[in-house]
C-alpha cells in the first residue's frame, strides 16, 4: 500500500469526512493552530533573540531557556495536535500540497537544529551563560532556527494558494 | 464622504487595483503581518507571565518590562503597517464585518492598556503586595490580545 493509497483510505474514513465537511469544527481547529502560533512560536523567538544577544541580554541564557522552553513546549504538543486534525480533514489534498511538504521538511530540519544545539553548543552553557552576546556557533544556531519558524509560517500561509496559483 | 465612500475609495484607488491584480501580493504580505504576530506573542507573554509569577522571574521587573516592551514595538511595526495595506486592499468587505471592527477596537483598547495601566503596575511589580492586582492587570492584556488576535483569524474566513 502506498503513502497515497493510505491517504486516500485515511480521507474516507467518517471522522474525516466529518471534519472536513463540518460548519465550525474546521474552523474552530484552524483558528486554535493559527492562534497557538504566538505562543510556541513568540517564545520560541523570544528564545532565539536571546542566543542572538539582542533580547534579555541581561539574563542568563539558561534562564531564559528554561523558564520558556516548558511553555514553548506545551504549544508545539497543541500545533502538532491541532495540524495533524487539519492533516486529517483533508489528507489527500496536504499530501499533494506542495507547501505542505516543504512545511514538513522544514519542521524537521527546525527539530534537528534544535536537537543537536542541545546536543552539543547547550552543554556547554556554562561557559557562556551570562555573555549578552553568545558564541558564534549558538548565534547561527538561533539564526538557523529563526530563518526555519519563518518558513514554516509563511509555507503553511501558502498552502491555502496552491490551488490558485498552479491549478 | 461617508466611512463606506472612504472604504471604497481606498479599494478602487488605482495603487489598491494594482496590487490586487498581483496573485502573490496579499498572501506575502499576510505572511509578514503573522511574523509580526509572533513578535507581539513573546513579548506580551514576557511580561504577562511575570505579572502572573511565572516566566523570568530573575531580575527585576523594570528590566524585562522595558526589553520586552522595545520588542513589542518592533511587533507592531511590522504588524500594523501590513495590516492597513490587508484592510486596503479589501476595505469595503471589511467595513460591513462586526468583527472587524470588534478587533480594531480591542486593538485600541489593549494599545492603550499596555502602555498605561499594565506599564506603571508592571514597572512596580517587584515591589510587595498588589499581586492580586498584578494578576487582573495580566488576564485583562491577554483576554484584549486574545480579542484581537480572534477577530483577526474571523475576518479571514471567506
Amino acid at each position: 500500500m502506498s503513502l497515497f493509497d493510505f491517504f486516500e483510505w485515511l480521507g474516507n474514513t467518517p471522522w474525516s469526512i466529518g471534519l472536513h465537511e463540518s460548519r465550525y469544527a474546521f474552523l474552530v481547529v484552524l483558528t486554535v493552530h493559527v492562534l497557538t502560533l504566538t505562543v510556541f512560536v513568540g517564545t520560541a523567538v523570544v528564545v532565539d533573540l536571546r542566543l542572538l544577544g539582542a533580547m534579555l541580554t541581561r539574563v542568563p541564557a539558561s534562564e531564559v531557556l528554561s523558564r520558556l522552553l516548558p511553555l514553548s513546549g506545551a504549544g508545539l504538543a497543541v500545533m502538532l495536535a491541532s495540524g495533524a486534525l487539519l492533516f486529517y480533514a483533508a489528507p489527500l489534498v496536504r499530501y499533494q500540497n506542495v507547501f505542505f511538504r516543504f512545511k514538513m521538511a522544514a519542521l524537521a530540519l527546525a527539530m534537528a537544529n534544535a536537537w543537536v544545539f542541545h546536543r552539543t553548543a547547550y552543554r556547554h552553557v556554562a561557559v557562556w551563560d551570562r555573555d549578552p552576546v553568545p558564541p558564534r556557533g549558538v548565534r547561527l544556531a538561533a539564526a538557523v532556527s529563526l530563518a526555519l519558524w519563518a518558513s514554516i509560517i509563511t509555507a503553511g500561509r501558502m498552502m491555502a494558494y496552491q490551488d490558485y496559483w498552479f491549478n | 464622504m461617508s466611512l463606506l465612500e472612504l472604504c471604497r475609495w481606498i479599494q478602487y484607488s488605482p495603487l489598491l487595483v494594482e496590487m490586487r491584480a498581483s496573485p502573490w501580493l496579499f498572501p506575502v504580505i499576510a505572511t509578514v503581518h503573522l511574523f509580526g504576530l509572533a513578535v507581539i506573542g513573546g513579548a506580551v507573554l514576557l511580561v504577562d507571565l511575570r505579572l502572573l509569577g511565572l516566566g523570568i522571574r530573575g531580575q527585576p521587573a523594570a528590566y524585562l518590562v522595558r526589553d520586552a516592551e522595545r520588542w513589542l514595538i518592533r511587533g507592531l511595526m511590522i504588524a500594523i503597517p501590513t495590516g492597513v495595506l490587508l484592510f486596503m486592499c479589501f476595505a469595503t468587505k471589511y467595513y460591513y464585518l462586526t468583527f472587524f471592527w470588534v478587533k480594531l477596537a480591542a486593538l485600541v483598547v489593549v494599545l492603550l492598556f499596555t502602555f498605561s495601566i499594565r506599564h506603571r503596575v508592571a514597572l512596580a511589580a517587584d515591589q510587595d503586595g498588589g499581586r492580586g492586582r498584578q494578576r487582573m492587570v495580566a488576564m485583562v492584556s491577554l483576554a484584549l490580545w486574545t480579542t484581537v488576535a480572534m477577530g483577526g483569524r474571523y475576518i479571514g474566513f471567506p
